[in-house]
């Protein structure tokens, strides 16, 4: 018995020295992320639950599917059954279905409630497409453009073409960042100027088109500073794999302090936007 | 059922002409039939090709193969041909061949038009593909063409795209109409709508469908070429148009379409379960009621294509309640063929085989497609490999392993010889290991945040896509393994009997194989 149980601990530790041994790789992301938003938290806790409905129907259609391969086979001299209807089990399978739809709907709609409303914001951005860039612009309180920039891919096209080794954030970096504050609402206005793009933040559950002659709306409130990472969604053109999005999240004082430095003055009129952007 | 098919000897029954004349103005059902399948099986490989192309270039991170104008034409490219090029034709093909023998009819009601319609799909393709080797390039705006990208920003040769696109609709304008006469006028004396196999069922719903919807994207368009061409501006926000309109338009056309793509197979996928279950198919009326209120559904949720368009919150919450409604008829059908399957006694040929896969493979896609008609859950899904994997899903496991079951299943009757059974099972199980290796881990690249048509991707993608491109390419090459099982079956084989298969049912089965060259000249009757 001794023995045996010192076996079996060797060999849990030499798992566990081959599990912490494995080449340390970016993590493997197989799942919709969590996000750093109250909503993108709510979108995927939605996500979760639909998907573990869905998991239980299959196993009950697919085991049954299963079962009746295994058991109903000719070669083992099942005989066919000649029922072909049963009024009773065909509406039971419609009604349950009917009320499981509900059941999801129900908290769908209530998270698509609260993603629409854009009211209420602390601070306008507004988002402009282009092939293949965005540009950011920051607008007071009346949406006159304040401090405004372009966002271009920063990765070298040495890595793109293979000639370079490519880096961590390869294709998901910019030379200029679109910076926002943390516990802000902000409120994004998309629009697009010649192709519609769309505008994909995964870790805010926002993805909202850009598309010229609209302004569309979105709004995020990020409790926690970091660099968030996305992507143009629309095919838009040749570049359209190229035009990344990267927004880095601070916290409010240095936000302040970054958006003083864009206005590039200390005059009396933008220190007071910076005041009402900021609060 | 065979005193009728001998009693015409002495009339001016002929058999087809000598040469390519027999195929350039053949009214035959058959023959029809047989071209319409075979141009579906070169687009198949033709846009196959291009999916091959697309999955070398992401085999790795890093542009490797083509350059991003050249892979968004492959994109493009290979979406349109196996949309309108491949699994269209193919279902057309099969109605051709079947719904004439299937309701005792000696042919298709409007047999010139019949053989207009084909003829028109080789010159309409022709002109697409050429497009490729024009100094623009071709079309690299994606299959869904929105505006302005293909207006405004289109390469030159969008106007070829256009007139392409126009003929092939009118092609399968002049396929639905036809279909729609031969099954209301032809069927045999006793056939009434209800006793109708669910295969003549399902096209006569689908070419309904059909008769609705492709005007409506000759509409969309023609307004493309006015836009482009004579100074109109539809959908340019600079004239005052609206991108958000193509889209509407677009997509008015497009969920129908893509029910147009999967009815026919519902129809096919019933008549094997309970040819191979040698049981009768379960709950007859509710898979047609299913049928119809599917049709009816697809009318009128196509925005939950366009969830991040910015409609405003009712309408989000109308297209997402009325999508969700979608799987309480879509569950009726999976569920009838499960309780087919049940009890039955069942043995598993290649058809069987790839109608069970159907049925377990459609409904992860039917699953994936419930997921995403959740509306915020959609603006992490939306344009992402989870879509991608969700639409192969259910058009290449869904609608194409359907018609290699179908083209399985009456090989025999059109040929008159078996085919060869371990071959055709070797080529349903790579077909399904590559189908599962290429697609599923789709849904991983998605939900981690991969985009969908773009040519090169962050590092965090790569494991994922190594093994799509593998199963692509494992999917890919046991369809020329197809091809010879073809050749050889209409060659050389086994010489199959009337049935063909133990519980077969239906009036196809009641004429020798090969079915001759006219059938049902006399009408059989139905009890």
């Amino acid at each position: 018995m001794m023995s045996k149980s010192r076996y079996l601990a060797q060999a849990a530790a030499a798992i566990a020295a081959m599990v912490m041994t494995m080449p340390v790789r970016a993590a493997l992301e197989y799942n919709m992320p969590v996000g750093v938003t109250d909503v993108s938290r709510q979108v995927h806790d939605l996500h979760m639950i639909i998907f573990w409905i869905c998991v239980a129907i299959g196993v009950v259609v697919f085991g049954a599917m299963l079962v009746s391969m295994i058991m109903h086979r000719k070669s083992i001299g099942h005989e066919p059954a000649t029922f072909h209807e049963s009024t009773k089990v065909e509406i039971l399978w419609t009604i349950v279905p009917l009320f499981i739809l509900v059941a999801m709907a129900i908290p769908a709609t209530r998270v698509l409630v609260e993603i629409y409303d854009t009211g209420g914001e602390d601070m306008v951005v507004e988002v402009r497409g282009y092939q293949w860039k965005w540009e950011y612009k920051y607008l007071d309180a009346s949406l006159n453009e304040q401090v405004s920039f372009f966002s271009n891919l920063a990765t070298s096209r040495a890595e793109i073409t293979n000639q370079t080794t490519k880096n961590e954030n390869y294709l998901l970096e910019v030379d200029n960042e679109l910076v926002i504050p943390a516990n802000t609402k902000v409120r994004f206005l998309l629009t697009a100027n010649d192709v519609i793009h769309s505008w994909w933040v995964p870790d805010f559950a926002i993805k909202k088109d850009a598309i010229p002659g609209f302004v569309n709306e979105a709004w995020t409130y990020v409790e926690e500073p970091g660099i968030y990472r996305g992507q143009c969604t629309e095919l838009c053109g040749k570049d359209h794999g190229f035009m990344p999005i990267v927004v880095r999240v601070v916290p409010k004082e240095e936000f302040q302090q970054w958006y003083a430095a864009q206005l590039g003055t200390d005059s009396g009129d933008e220190a007071l936007a910076v005041a009402q952007l900021a609060q | 059922m065979s005193a009728v098919i001998d009693a015409h000897h002495d009339d001016h029954d002929h058999g087809p002409a000598k040469g390519i004349t027999r195929w350039l103005y053949t009214t035959n059902h058959k023959d029809i039939g047989s071209m319409y399948l075979w141009f579906s099986f070169i687009m198949l490989l033709v846009g196959g090709v291009m999916a091959l192309i697309i999955r070398a270039e992401l085999f790795q991170p890093g542009l490797q193969f083509v350059d991003p104008a050249l892979f968004n034409q492959m994109t493009t490219n290979h979406g349109l041909i196996m949309v309108f090029g491949a699994i269209m034709p193919a279902f057309v093909g099969l109605a051709n061949w079947m719904i004439p023998m299937m309701i005792g009819a000696p042919d298709m009601a409007l047999p010139r038009m019949n053989n207009l319609s084909f003829w028109i799909l080789p010159f309409a393709f022709t002109m697409l593909i050429s497009t490729l080797f024009m100094e623009s390039g071709g079309p690299n705006f994606g299959w869904t063409f929105y505006a302005p990208l293909s207006t405004t920003y289109a390469p030159e040769s969008v106007t070829y795209f256009i007139f392409a696109v126009h003929l092939a609709g009118a092609s399968s304008i002049m396929g639905a109409i036809n279909i729609i006469a031969t099954i209301l006028n032809m069927r045999a004396p006793g056939m009434t709508l209800m006793k109708m196999p669910m295969f003549v069922w399902a096209w006569l719903i689908t070419a309904y469908l059909l008769i609705a919807v492709m005007p409506v994207l000759a509409g969309a368009v023609t307004m493309m070429l006015f836009d482009i061409h004579f100074g109109t501006s539809f959908f340019d926000a600079a004239g005052g148009g609206d991108p958000v309109l193509f889209q509407h338009v677009f997509w008015f056309f497009g969920h129908p379409k893509v029910y147009i793509m999967i009815l026919p197979a519902f129809g096919i996928v019933s008549h094997i379960i309970s040819t191979f279950a040698r049981k009768p198919l379960f709950g007859y009326d509710s898979m047609v009621y299913a049928t119809s209120s599917i049709a009816f559904l697809s009318f009128i949720v196509w925005a939950h294509h366009m969830f991040t368009v910015g409609m405003p919150l009712a309408g989000e919450l109308f297209f997402m309640y009325a999508t969700m409604l979608i799987a309480v008829p879509t569950g009726v059908k999976v569920f009838n063929w499960v309780s087919t399957m049940w009890r039955g006694s069942m043995t598993f040929e290649t058809p069987m085989l790839f109608a069970l896969a159907f049925v377990f493979l459609f409904t992860i896609g039917g699953f994936s497609g419930l997921m995403l008609a959740i509306a915020p859950a959609d603006f992490q899904y939306h344009d992402t490999y989870f879509v991608v994997a969700h639409f192969h899903y259910v058009l290449v496991s869904g609608a194409l392993f359907s018609i290699f079951g179908a083209v399985y299943f009456w090989l025999p009757k059109w040929t008159g010889h078996m085919y060869n059974e371990s071959l055709g099972k070797l080529h349903f199980w790579l077909s399904f290991i590559g189908v599962n290796l290429a697609f599923f881990p789709m849904h991983f690249s998605g939900l981690a945040g991969m985009p969908r048509r773009i040519p090169d991707y962050a590092l965090q993608f790569a494991d994922f896509n190594a093994w799509s491109t593998v199963g692509a390419f494992v999917f890919g090459l046991p369809q020329l393994l197809f091809l010879w099982i073809l050749v050889q079956v209409i060659r050389t084989g086994k010489q199959a009997t009337a049935e063909v298969w133990e519980g077969a049912e239906g009036l196809e089965w009641t004429v020798p194989s090969p079915a001759p060259y006219h059938t049902f000249a006399t009408p059989p009757v139905v009890r």
